[in-house]
């Protein structure tokens, strides 16, 4: 399929009159994208495949992703067509997690066509970016997955001459990565190629096996100079990246309240079906609520990436704080509502608690992120209590 | 005459307005010629029908033309003082009045001529509204009707009341009601304020002895109430289409205020309920804005039942946390006498105040219990509580 940057058909600016928000619906273009990558993952990535592959050698869906580039070209959706990407916007990017969340893809997406996508494109690194878009190279950018989005983290990486040192934990999306983009101590960004002895990678058992973790130990690395001061650039990246993830939140959440509405039809206790209970009922309505929500904040952190509006990193925070909870809260009562099938190996659910727990954690936890909001909006925290 | 076409977008209702006020000078002074005219030229609610005050046009349009009209200072029909009227009695006139009963209440209804409140609710009726037990039987050319109503908001200001009243005890309870419209005036109402939790008497119990509705103030067939009724409270849900209030609009506000200008009443605990507070708040004012432009763009989403849902906790918890950061200020009331409400002076009033009138907001047009079946059955798909009062002859019902 194609992508224009085209404005979509249902979009016209008397939607968005009279208030000063963006448009918060989906356009005809994103419903289209949409159907696309489901039909993909639906075909190519059943949830049965995914649970096989978290004890696989390879651990990486290289097939689907391989797909994602080069039958759907959904890798370079924010990358202008001169920059040999789709010209579309971080809004379209959302769809595209929402679904890969939906299916608990092992895809780096969120890594590579994401996070280092967003910085290559803020420093303007058009050649490898045109690899990225393509879907010929692969790439991370180095942080701890845990580390909370925005200026608050500074590399211990250090660069002498051509050659960059240091440790970096808990990496996501590095696992297949053919380039590694290192952010380092002096707030510059080197391009590191993995194919190299100095370049250690080290899998780490993840809490989140359909995006595995690795260690990585750079020691005398040969390294390219992307930028000499990427500070800001890698900074919005990781806010790009924390405003994406929200969508893969919400694509799971939606996925566990279908499963759980699905699930209480279906099964059968004391002569009448679970959904006859009202009890269980008031819970799917009250995470039915939470979703709408999640729906909301997503599209509004997707929109302002997209605009590059000065409230992106209030917009991703929001979408934080509260599509994280909703996505664990998502899932832990599709568990408890499947009983105990849900506490099955064989059973989907654990994917999906899985990924929702780990990806509240990546780019700073919901707490970390309200505490921030709390910077941002000027609601402080209390001062130091004085001793009488 | 043909009906001119309605208007398509908010450009075009505006340019009716722009034509309109250059024959009609918002400021002359006498606001009700204002306000008929108004309704005549169909510039009332666009979305009604030609004649009727409106023009045939999409719902998205009428907060646009309101707008357009308060733009230019004109006199507007005080909607907050007649919410019933307008949200619910002016819709089911709409969808199932004669053309007679329209021609006779909707204009003015909106002009505010006439005030309009709801006899629904009962001692025995509240959530389980079906039950209904007051009677109307008929006599000649009126029904004589009997019985005692709860919980009506603005009764005692009233002209006009939508009742639905028993017309035959023996059908299933569903099937044995009927739909008229009351007049407050007539000879057997007594209105009885009932005082509240918050001390003032802002709803009424209402006494029907042998009132006398003439049958052409039935609205729908015999028997057909409860079909009525349902299309009067679809309409009773939070206020959708119109403009989304800024970041911190609402009770978060208040909050959020006290808490940047009082350092001293900061706690470490209250801060991490302030700031979950300032997320809901904003997610669920994102989502109103999502639902709103669903509404302009003509798809019409099932969010609008989770709104009132998460309206009801949020300001429940936003009212609690105020309490809990003010304090010893907030073993303080401002008044208890038995009086009746102000519109609008909810910010004014002290934190107690909001604490307890924010209790009945997952009580009052549905409550928060009864709005989760509907999510679960309407949008889930779920299914009903298996029930045993379907069939049964209402008369024959445990009560």
């Amino acid at each position: 399929m194609s992508l224009t940057a085209e404005t979509p058909t249902t979009t016209s600016q008397d939607h968005v009159e009279g208030t000063s928000l963006p448009d918060l619906l989906y356009s005809d273009v994103e419903e289209d994208l949409r159907s696309s990558v489901r039909a993909l993952v639906t075909a190519r990535s059943p949830w049965s495949d995914v649970l096989a592959r978290t004890e696989a050698e390879e651990r990486v869906d290289v097939d689907l992703w391989a797909r994602l580039g080069r039958d759907l070209g959904v890798l370079g959706l924010p990358v202008a067509e001169d920059r040999g990407g789709a010209g579309a916007s971080w809004r379209e990017v959302a769809v595209v997690a929402e679904e890969l969340g939906r299916a608990v893809a092992a895809v780096p997406f969120l890594g590579s066509a994401v996070m280092a996508t967003a910085v290559l494109d803020r420093i303007g690194a058009t050649d490898l970016l045109e690899g990225l878009a393509e879907g010929a190279v692969t790439a991370a950018l180095l942080i701890p997955f845990g580390q909370l989005a925005g200026n608050t983290w500074r590399s211990t990486c250090t660069r002498d001459g051509d050659t960059v040192s240091g440790t970096v934990r808990s990496v996501a999306d590095a696992r297949v990565a053919d380039v590694l983009l290192v952010p380092t101590q002096d707030g510059a960004l080197v391009q590191v190629a993995v194919d190299q002895e100095q370049v250690t990678r080290t899998p780490v058992v993840s809490l989140d096996e359909t995006r595995p973790l690795v260690d990585i130990v750079l020691d005398r690395a040969a390294a390219e100079l992307v930028a000499a001061d990427a500070s800001s650039a890698v900074e919005h990246a990781t806010v790009v990246g924390a405003a994406v993830l929200a969508s893969e939140q919400l694509g799971v959440a939606e996925w566990c309240l279908q499963a759980t509405v699905g699930y209480l039809q279906d099964r059968r206790q004391f002569g009448r079906t679970l959904a006859s209970y009202q009890a269980l009922r008031h819970r799917c309505a009250d995470l039915w609520v939470q979703v709408t929500q999640a729906r909301a904040v997503a599209r509004y952190a997707a929109a302002c990436a997209a605009e590059d509006s000065p409230d992106l990193p209030v917009a991703a925070s929001l979408a934080q704080a509260l599509c994280s909870d909703v996505a664990v809260h998502a899932a832990e009562e599709c568990l408890q509502l499947h009983g105990g099938i849900g506490f099955t190996w064989e059973n989907p659910v654990h994917l999906y608690l899985k990924r929702a727990t780990s990806s509240a954690l990546a780019l700073g936890s919901p707490h970390a992120h309200r505490s921030k909001l709390g910077r941002l909006v000027n609601l402080p925290a209390p001062l130091p209590e004085e001793l009488p | 005459m043909t009906a001119p076409a309605p208007p398509q977008t908010p450009a075009e209702a505006r340019r009716l307005v722009t034509a309109f006020l250059a024959d009609h000078d918002p400021r002359g002074g006498d606001d009700l010629e204002f306000l008929r005219a108004r309704f005549d030229a169909g510039l009332a609610r666009v979305s009604w029908p030609h004649g009727l005050g409106g023009l045939g046009a999409s719902s998205a349009l009428d907060g646009p033309v309101d707008d357009a009209f308060a733009a230019a200072g004109a006199p507007d029909n005080r909607p907050h003082s007649n919410i019933i009227g307008l949200g619910m009695a002016a819709p089911t006139l709409l969808a199932f009045g004669t053309p007679d009963q329209q021609h006779r209440w909707l204009r003015p209804l909106w002009t505010h001529e006439d005030v309009w409140c709801q006899l629904f609710s009962e001692p025995g009726a509240g959530s389980d509204l079906a039950a209904v037990a007051t009677s109307a039987v008929r006599d000649g050319d009126d029904w004589v009707v009997n019985g005692q109503k709860v919980w009506t908001s603005l009764a005692h200001e009233s002209r006009w009341a939508l009742l639905v009243a028993r017309t035959d005890p023996k059908a299933p309870k569903h099937r044995g009601l009927t739909y008229f419209v009351c007049d407050m005036d007539a000879p057997g109402v007594d209105v009885r304020p009932l005082r509240q939790i918050t001390g003032e008497t802002e709803f009424n119990e209402v006494f029907l002895d042998d009132v006398r509705v003439p049958d052409d103030q039935r609205i729908g067939e015999v028997g057909a109430g409860w079909r009525v009724t349902q299309g009067t409270l679809m309409n009773e849900r939070v206020a959708i289409g119109g403009a989304t209030p800024p970041r911190e609009g609402g009770p978060i506000g208040t909050l959020a205020q006290h808490w940047r200008e009082h350092p001293e009443d900061r706690t470490a605990g209250l801060h991490d309920e302030v700031l979950r507070l300032w997320v809901d708040a904003e997610a669920l004012r994102l989502t109103s804005a999502r639902l709103t432009q669903q509404l302009l763009a003509g798809q019409p989403g099932p969010e609008g039942s989770g709104a009132k849902l998460a309206y009801a906790s949020l300001a429940q918890r936003t009212s609690a946390a105020e309490l809990g950061v003010l304090g010893g200020e907030a073993l303080r009331y401002d008044d208890w006498t038995a009086r009746r409400p102000v519109v609008g002076d909810l910010a004014e009033r002290t934190p107690g105040f909001r604490f307890l009138r924010a209790k009945a907001n997952s009580i009052e047009g549905g409550t928060s219990e009864v709005l989760r079946n509907i999510i679960a059955e309407r949008v889930l798909g779920l299914p009903g509580e298996p029930r045993a009062d379907r069939d049964t002859p209402w008369e024959d019902l445990p009560r």
